[in-house]
C-alpha cells in the first residue's frame, strides 16, 4: 500500500484522519498517485492538480524520502521505500500563498 | 411562525445565523469551511434548504459546496469549471493581452423554479450554469463571446462576474454584472448578450461613455418591477427603467457615490440601500461613521441611518455582495463588514444591532425567509 499525507484542509474535505493508504497499479509515480487518490476521494480533483492540464497547484509541494520532486516529470517513478509503503508520499501546501478579494 | 437565515460567506469560513421573525435573538452556527474563503452562498427560492456554497484558497483552488438540510450538513459537488472553446483573451491590467483563466466563484444564483438548477459567475469573468444541482457546469458562452469580451479589464478585485439576476416574470432574462465590464443582458435564456451601459459615464476610462470597460460593482431589482434596475457603480449610483437599455444617475445628496452594496427594501420598490464609501484609494466610510443611506423616492434624496451603528472611528468597508433584506411585514436589512460584524435592522434601517461582532471579513451576506 502507498501512504499518502494530505495537508490538513484536504484531509477534512475528503473526511479522512491521519495517512491515506492507496493501492496503485503499475509504477508508482506522482502522476499514478495522484490518480489512484483522486479516484478513491474524487472531492479533491482539481484541489492538487488542475482539472485539464493535470498541473500542480502553484502552491503545493510534492516530497518523497525529504526529497522535494514537486518539479519532476509527473512520471519519474518514485523511490523504492515510497513505492514499498515504508515512506509516504506528501502533498505540502506552501506557507505563504493564498489571495484575498 | 416565520424564521429567518442568514448565510454569511467570509474569508475563513461561512456562518449561518437564525432567528424567529422578532429577529432580536439570533444562533450563530460555524464556522463552516473553517480556514477557507467562502466568497458566497445562496438558497434556492424554491426549495430553502437547498443551499449552495463557493469554497475556496489559493491553495486549494475551487470548491462548490451543496446543502439539503439548510446548511447542517454538506457536500463537495462538481468543481470543473472548462471555458467553452478556445478561451482567447481579455485585457490585463496594462492593456496587454492576457488569457483567460479561471480563479474563483464569486457568486452563485439558484434558480428560481428548480432546485438543481443554479448559475455562477466566476473570475475570469464567465457565466455557469448547472442543471444537476452543481455536479456538472456548463458555460453561457454568449455572454464571454459577445464581441467586446477581448477589451474587458479586470478592476481592482480581479475580472469577476459578480452579479446575477434572473428576472422572475421573464425565464429567458437574465442580468449580470463585471468588474469592469459593466452590465449584460440576455433575453433568450443566455444565448445571447447585450451590453447595457448606456447613460453610464466612467471618467477614468478613455472613452467615459464606452459600450464596456464600466465597473460596475453591484446590481439590484426588485421582484414586483423587473424593468427597473439600481447600480451602484465604482462611482455613481445609477437607476434605469427600462431593464438596462439606459441609466440616470441618482447619486442626488450622498456624501459620496463611490461603494459596493446596493438592495431594495422587499415590499416598497421605490425604497433603496446604499452605504457610501469615502473613495476608490479609502475604501471606508467618510468620517469613520458607518451609514446606510435610504432613498424612499427611488434615488435622488437619501436619509442617513445611524442608530445602532459605530459613529467614530469606524473604518471598515461594505463589500458588493454582502447586503440583502428579508421579506418578513417589517422588512429586514443586513449588512456585513470587512471587520467581521454582521448588522441587521428590523424596522427597515431606522435602527440598527449587531448580530456577531467578530467574525472573520465577510465577503458575502444572504438572507432566507422561512415560513
Amino acid at each position: 500500500m502507498i501512504r499518502v499525507i494530505l495537508p490538513q484542509h484536504l484531509r477534512t474535505l475528503a473526511h479522512v484522519n491521519g495517512e491515506v493508504l492507496l493501492e496503485v497499479e503499475g509504477q508508482v509515480t506522482p502522476r499514478s498517485i495522484l490518480d489512484a487518490l483522486e479516484s478513491r476521494y474524487p472531492m479533491l480533483q482539481g484541489t492538487i492538480r488542475d482539472h485539464t492540464t493535470l498541473e500542480r497547484r502553484p502552491f503545493l509541494r510534492f516530497f518523497a524520502c525529504e526529497q522535494d520532486v514537486s518539479h519532476e516529470s509527473p512520471d519519474s517513478p518514485l523511490p523504492d521505500s515510497v513505492a514499498a509503503g515504508s515512506e509516504p508520499f506528501l502533498i505540502i501546501g506552501a506557507i505563504a500563498g493564498g489571495l484575498c478579494p | 411562525m416565520s424564521k429567518v437565515r442568514v448565510l454569511v460567506g467570509t474569508k475563513k469560513g461561512a456562518f449561518i445565523l437564525t432567528s424567529d421573525g422578532k429577529r432580536q435573538q439570533w444562533d450563530v452556527s460555524g464556522p463552516h469551511f473553517a480556514g477557507w474563503e467562502i466568497y458566497h452562498l445562496k438558497g434556492s427560492p424554491v426549495d430553502p434548504n437547498r443551499i449552495y456554497a463557493s469554497q475556496s484558497t489559493g491553495w486549494f483552488g475551487q470548491i462548490v459546496q451543496r446543502s439539503n438540510d439548510g446548511g447542517k450538513t454538506w457536500e463537495p459537488v462538481g468543481n470543473k469549471f472548462t471555458y467553452d472553446g478556445v478561451p482567447g483573451t481579455h485585457q490585463w491590467y496594462d492593456g496587454t493581452p492576457h488569457p483567460w483563466e479561471f480563479k474563483r466563484v464569486w457568486h452563485l444564483e439558484p434558480s428560481l423554479s428548480d432546485p438543481e438548477t443554479v448559475y455562477a459567475g466566476i473570475e475570469d469573468a464567465a457565466l455557469f450554469r448547472s442543471t444537476d444541482g452543481g455536479q456538472n457546469w456548463q458555460e453561457l458562452s454568449g455572454l464571454r463571446g459577445h464581441g467586446s469580451g477581448p477589451h474587458w479589464q479586470p478592476g481592482g478585485g480581479g475580472m469577476c462576474l459578480h452579479t446575477i439576476i434572473l428576472d422572475p416574470s421573464d425565464a429567458n432574462r437574465i442580468f449580470i454584472a463585471i468588474s469592469a465590464a459593466g452590465a449584460f443582458r440576455t433575453d433568450d435564456g443566455g444565448g445571447t448578450w447585450q451590453p447595457i451601459n448606456r447613460g453610464l459615464q466612467s471618467g477614468s476610462i478613455p472613452d467615459p461613455k464606452a459600450e464596456v470597460g464600466h465597473c460596475v460593482h453591484h446590481i439590484a431589482m426588485h421582484p414586483s418591477r423587473p424593468g427597473v434596475l439600481f447600480m451602484q457603480k465604482h462611482w455613481d449610483v445609477m437607476r434605469s427603467d427600462d431593464a438596462g437599455d439606459s441609466w440616470q444617475e441618482v447619486s442626488g445628496n450622498l456624501p459620496t457615490d463611490f461603494g459596493f452594496a446596493i438592495d431594495v427594501h422587499a415590499h416598497e420598490p421605490e425604497t433603496v440601500y446604499v452605504v457610501p464609501i469615502k473613495s476608490d484609494s479609502e475604501h471606508f466610510p467618510p468620517d469613520g461613521k458607518l451609514r446606510v443611506y435610504r432613498s424612499r423616492s427611488g434615488g435622488n434624496e437619501w436619509e442617513p441611518l445611524s442608530n445602532g451603528l459605530p459613529q467614530e472611528n469606524c473604518y471598515v468597508n461594505v463589500l458588493r455582495d454582502a447586503m440583502s433584506v428579508d421579506r418578513l411585514d417589517d422588512c429586514g436589512i443586513y449588512f456585513g463588514t470587512t471587520g467581521g460584524q454582521v448588522y441587521a435592522s428590523s424596522d427597515a434601517g431606522d435602527s440598527w444591532m449587531p448580530i456577531v461582532r467578530d467574525l472573520p471579513s465577510v465577503l458575502s451576506v444572504e438572507v432566507q425567509t422561512l415560513t
